[in-house]
C-alpha cells in the first residue's frame, strides 16, 4: 500500500480532478518517469501525499527513484543535531567531577585516554545522557503520531489512558506490593500501561474507531485510575507516597548500561515501525473518505499506529517514568521549526525531543530535580515563548 | 425561557441523531427541556436531603426535619446534622453549582468539548499557590489555603489571558487553551519541584491534591458565596452571546455580539467560579467536564439552557459521589474528588458509546 516513489513534481501541484478527461491510472508505481509525458498535466493521477506549497527542496535521484527533501527541514536538522551533541559533551562534562569538552571527547573516542576520565565520562555519565536522547525521541515521536492520528494538537498517548495506567501499575507495585526494584517498577507500568489501553480501546470500539470516541473514553478511563493512584497514594505513609510521587515525577537517575541495551533495541524497532506508518497516517489526515480513496486501509493503519505510539510510550515511561509534555511539545516545536503542514515529522520531531529532554537532563542534574519536573517547566515555557512570538510577530 | 423558538442549528443536530432518541423527539422540544429541568431540580433537593441523612450514622428525615427547623442543642443528632452534615451539604452545592458551570463556560467558549477548568490554567495556578503556601511560608491551617488557592487562580488566569491575547486577533479560543496548557505545565512542574523537595510539604499536598467537601468550616461560606455568586450571574449573562460565538467569530461580530466583552466576561467568571470551588474543596476533577456533557445530550447545543441546567444537575453529581463516599467507606470515607472520577467514568463511557457524541 502506498509504497510509491516519490518523483519529482511541478510546483504548486493541486490535486484537482480534471472533468471530462479520462480517469488516469490513479497509482501506476512502475512507470517511468512522469517528467518525461508530453504535456504534464499538473498532478494528475498522482496521490496527493505531499502538497508542494513551493518551498526550496533538495532531492536525490537514482534509478527512477527519488528522495525529496524539504532544504528547511535538513537545515533544522543539521542544527538541532549539532545542539544535542553540544548539550550532550556538555553534560558529560559537568557533574560533581568536572572535564573540559575536549577531555570528554577525548575520553568517549579513545578507549587508551585517562582512565578516570573515560570511567566518569563513559561508565557513569553516558548511559544517562543515552537514555535521555533516547526517551526524547520516542517521545516525541510518540506524540507526533498522536497528535496527527487524533487531529488535535493536544492529542498525546495520555488521552488513551496510558499515563495514568502506567502510574496506576506502578503505585500498585510500589505502595501495594511495597517494590521498589527497577524491574519489577518497569513491569507494573508496563503492565498498568497497557491494560489501561486495551481497556480504552475495547470500550471506545464499537464498529470502528471514532477518534471523538476514543478522546472521551481515554479520559474517563484516565480519571477512574487516577483515583484509584490517589486513594493508594493517601493510604501509605508519607516516605513510600514520596517514592511514587518521585517515580511519577520521571527521572533519568541510576540507569546505566544494563538497562539501556533493552531500552535502545526496543526504540530501533519502534522507529523502522512508525517509520511504516507515517505516510498512511498523514493521509489520513485528509480525512478517512479521500485516504481510503487513496488506497489507505483506515482501520488498519489507526491500529498500528495507535500500536506504535503506545509502545514508544511504554518503552519511556517503563525505563524512567511518565515524562510529561516532551509528546506535546516536541512535534509542535519541530513543525513550528521546520514550518511543515503536518506535525508528523517524524526526524525533526524526533531531534527535538532529544534536545528537550537532554536540555532537560542536564538542568535536572543541576538542580538535583527528577528530570521530568524540568520538562514541564521548560517545555512549557518553550511553547508559551512559542506562541507568543507567533503571534507577535506574524498576522 | 420556555417561549424561546429553538434555534435552527438544534434541529439539524436532533434530526442527525439516529434510533433511541426519536421517541422523545415526539415531544415539542421546550417542553421537553422544561421537564428536563424539573427533573433536575427534583434529583438536586433529593441529593441535599440524602446528603443530610445518610452518613457514618443514619439519621431519619424527621430528625433532619427538627434539627434544621426546632434545634435542641441536647439531641446529639441534631448537632451533627447542624455542624457537620449541613455545612457539607452546602458546600457541596455550592462547589458543585461551581464546577458545573465553569466546565459548562470554558466548553463553550473554547469551542472544546474537551476543556474543562484545568485547561485555563487555574487548577494549576490554585495549586503551586497552596503548594508555595506550604513549603516556603510553612502553613499548614487548610483555612488559610483559601487565600493563596484565590491568589494563584486568579494570578494565573491573568497570565493565561495576557499570553493568549498577544498579536492581532487577540484572545481566540485556540491561542487561550494553548497558553492555558502551557502555562498549566510550568506551574504544575513548579508544584511537583517544590514538593518532592520537602516530604512535609508532600504529606499535606497529597491530601489537598484530592478534592472534599467534608471538614470545611462554614465560615469559608462568607468569601464564597458573594465570589461564587458574582462567577455564576455574569456566567449566566454570556450564554446569548456563546450561542453567536458558536457560529464563529466572524458571524458572531456580523450578529452585533460584543465579542472582547464576551471574552473577559467569560474568563472572569470561570476564574471566580473554579478559583473559589478548588480553594474551597481542592482540585475536584471531572464534574466541569462531564456534566455539562451529559446536560447538552438533552438540552442541545443551546447555552441558554445548557448553562442553568448544568447549574442544577452539576451539585447533584458532586453530592451524589459524596454521599456514595460516605456511604462505600463507613469508617473513614472516599473523598469526593475519587468518587466523582470512580462514578463518573463508567457513565460517561456508557453514555459515549449509547449516543453519538455531541460536538460542539
Amino acid at each position: 500500500m502506498s509504497t510509491h516513489p516519490t518523483r519529482k513534481r511541478e510546483p504548486a501541484v493541486t490535486p484537482a480532478p480534471h472533468p471530462g478527461e479520462p480517469p488516469a491510472p490513479v497509482r501506476d508505481t512502475d512507470a517511468p518517469d512522469l517528467t518525461k509525458r508530453p504535456v504534464p498535466a499538473p498532478g494528475r493521477g498522482e496521490p496527493p501525499a505531499h502538497v508542494d506549497f513551493g518551498r526550496t527542496t533538495w532531492a536525490w535521484r537514482r534509478a527512477g527513484t527519488a528522495l525529496r527533501v524539504d532544504r528547511r527541514s535538513v537545515l533544522v536538522c543539521a542544527a538541532l543535531a549539532t545542539a544535542v551533541l553540544v548539550l550532550g559533551v556538555l553534560t558529560l562534562g559537568t557533574g560533581s567531577i568536572s572535564l573540559s569538552p575536549g577531555q570528554v571527547v577525548t575520553a568517549l573516542l579513545d578507549p587508551d585516554s585517562d582512565r578516570r576520565a573515560r570511567l566518569v565520562v563513559v561508565d557513569w555519565r553516558l548511559p544517562r545522557l543515552l537514555f535521555a536522547l533516547i526517551c526524547g525521541a520516542a517521545l516525541a515521536v510518540s506524540g507526533a503520531i498522536f497528535q496527527s492520528l487524533t487531529k488535535n494538537p493536544l492529542g498525546s498517548p495520555d488521552i488513551i489512558g496510558f499515563s495514568s495506567g502506567s502510574y496506576a501499575g506502578a503505585s500498585v507495585v510500589m505502595l501495594l506490593l511495597g517494590s521498589a526494584n527497577y524491574l519489577a517498577v518497569g513491569a507494573g507500568s508496563l503492565v498498568g500501561g497497557a491494560a489501561a489501553a486495551l481497556l480504552v480501546y475495547l470500550l471506545a470500539y464499537r464498529g470502528g474507531l471514532h477518534p471523538f470516541r476514543l478522546i472521551i473514553v481515554g479520559i474517563a478511563v484516565g480519571a477512574g485510575l487516577s483515583s484509584i493512584t490517589s486513594m493508594l497514594l493517601l493510604s501509605v505513609d508519607p516516605q513510600a507516597a514520596m517514592l511514587a510521587a518521585t517515580w511519577a515525577a520521571g527521572s533519568l537517575s541510576g540507569l546505566g548500561f544494563t538497562e539501556l541495551g533493552p531500552a535502545a533495541v526496543g526504540f530501533v524497532v519502534l522507529t523502522l515501525w512508525s517509520v511504516l506508518v507515517v505516510r498512511p497516517l498523514v493521509q489520513l489526515e485528509m480525512g478517512d473518505d479521500a485516504a481510503v480513496a487513496l488506497g489507505v486501509r483506515a482501520h488498519r493503519v489507526r491500529l498500528s499506529a495507535t500500536l506504535v505510539g503506545v509502545a514508544l510510550t511504554a518503552l519511556v515511561t517503563a525505563a524512567v517514568g511518565p515524562i510529561a509534555f516532551v509528546a506535546l511539545a516536541a512535534p509542535q516545536i519541530a513543525q513550528r521549526l521546520t514550518r511543515s503542514s503536518t506535525t508528523l515529522r517524524i526526524v525533526p520531531a524526533a531531534l527535538t525531543g532529544a534536545l528537550i529532554l537532554v536540555t532537560a537532563d542536564y538542568a535536572a542534574q543541576r538542580l538535583e530535580l527528577p528530570v521530568g519536573v524540568v520538562t514541564v517547566c521548560v517545555g512549557g515555557l518553550y511553547l508559551a515563548w512559542l506562541l507568543a512570538r507567533q503571534y507577535a510577530t506574524r498576522r | 425561557m420556555t417561549t424561546a423558538s429553538p434555534p435552527g442549528g438544534n434541529t439539524i443536530a436532533r434530526r442527525a441523531e439516529p434510533g433511541p432518541y426519536s421517541g422523545t423527539g415526539l415531544v415539542p422540544r421546550h417542553r421537553h427541556r422544561f421537564l428536563v429541568l424539573l427533573a433536575a431540580l427534583a434529583l438536586l433537593l433529593a441529593m441535599s436531603v440524602l446528603s443530610l441523612m445518610v452518613g457514618a450514622r443514619a439519621i431519619a428525615p424527621s430528625t433532619v426535619w427538627d434539627a434544621l427547623f426546632h434545634f435542641d442543642v441536647s439531641v446529639d443528632e441534631h448537632a451533627m446534622v447542624r455542624e457537620l452534615r449541613l455545612p457539607r451539604t452546602v458546600i457541596g452545592l455550592l462547589v458543585g453549582a461551581a464546577l458545573g458551570l465553569c466546565g459548562a463556560l470554558i466548553q463553550a467558549f473554547t469551542r472544546n468539548p474537551l476543556a474543562d477548568p484545568g485547561v485555563l490554567g487555574v487548577n494549576a495556578g490554585a495549586a503551586f499557590a497552596v503548594t508555595f503556601a506550604v513549603a516556603v511560608l510553612g502553613l499548614t491551617d487548610p483555612a488559610a489555603f483559601v487565600w493563596f488557592a484565590l491568589a494563584g487562580a486568579f494570578g494565573v488566569t491573568v497570565l493565561v489571558y495576557t499570553l493568549g491575547s498577544l498579536g492581532a486577533d487577540r484572545a481566540t479560543p485556540v491561542k487561550l487553551t494553548l497558553a492555558g496548557v502551557a502555562l498549566t505545565a510550568v506551574f504544575s512542574g513548579l508544584t511537583s519541584a517544590l514538593t518532592l523537595k520537602s516530604l512535609a510539604t508532600l504529606d499535606i499536598m497529597r491530601f489537598w491534591g484530592v478534592g472534599s467537601i467534608g471538614g470545611r468550616r462554614l465560615d469559608i461560606l462568607t468569601v464564597a458565596v458573594p465570589l461564587i455568586g458574582v462567577g455564576i450571574l455574569v456566567g449566566l449573562l454570556t450564554a446569548r452571546s456563546l450561542n453567536a460565538l458558536a457560529l464563529g467569530d466572524d458571524s458572531a461580530r456580523a450578529l452585533g455580539v460584543p465579542i472582547g466583552v464576551t471574552r473577559v466576561a467569560v474568563v472572569l467568571s470561570v476564574t471566580l467560579l473554579a478559583g473559589t470551588a478548588v480553594a474551597v474543596a481542592g482540585p475536584i476533577a471531572f464534574v466541569g467536564l462531564m456534566v455539562p456533557h451529559v446536560v447538552r445530550w438533552f438540552t442541545g447545543p443551546d447555552q441558554r439552557w445548557i448553562l442553568p441546567l448544568t447549574l442544577v444537575v452539576a451539585p447533584s453529581f458532586l453530592l451524589a459521589a459524596d454521599i456514595v463516599g460516605r456511604i462505600v467507606l463507613p469508617n473513614g470515607e472516599l473523598r469526593v474528588g475519587l468518587v466523582t472520577a470512580l462514578v463518573g467514568a463508567p457513565v460517561l463511557v456508557a453514555l459515549v458509546r449509547r449516543r453519538n457524541v455531541s460536538g460542539l
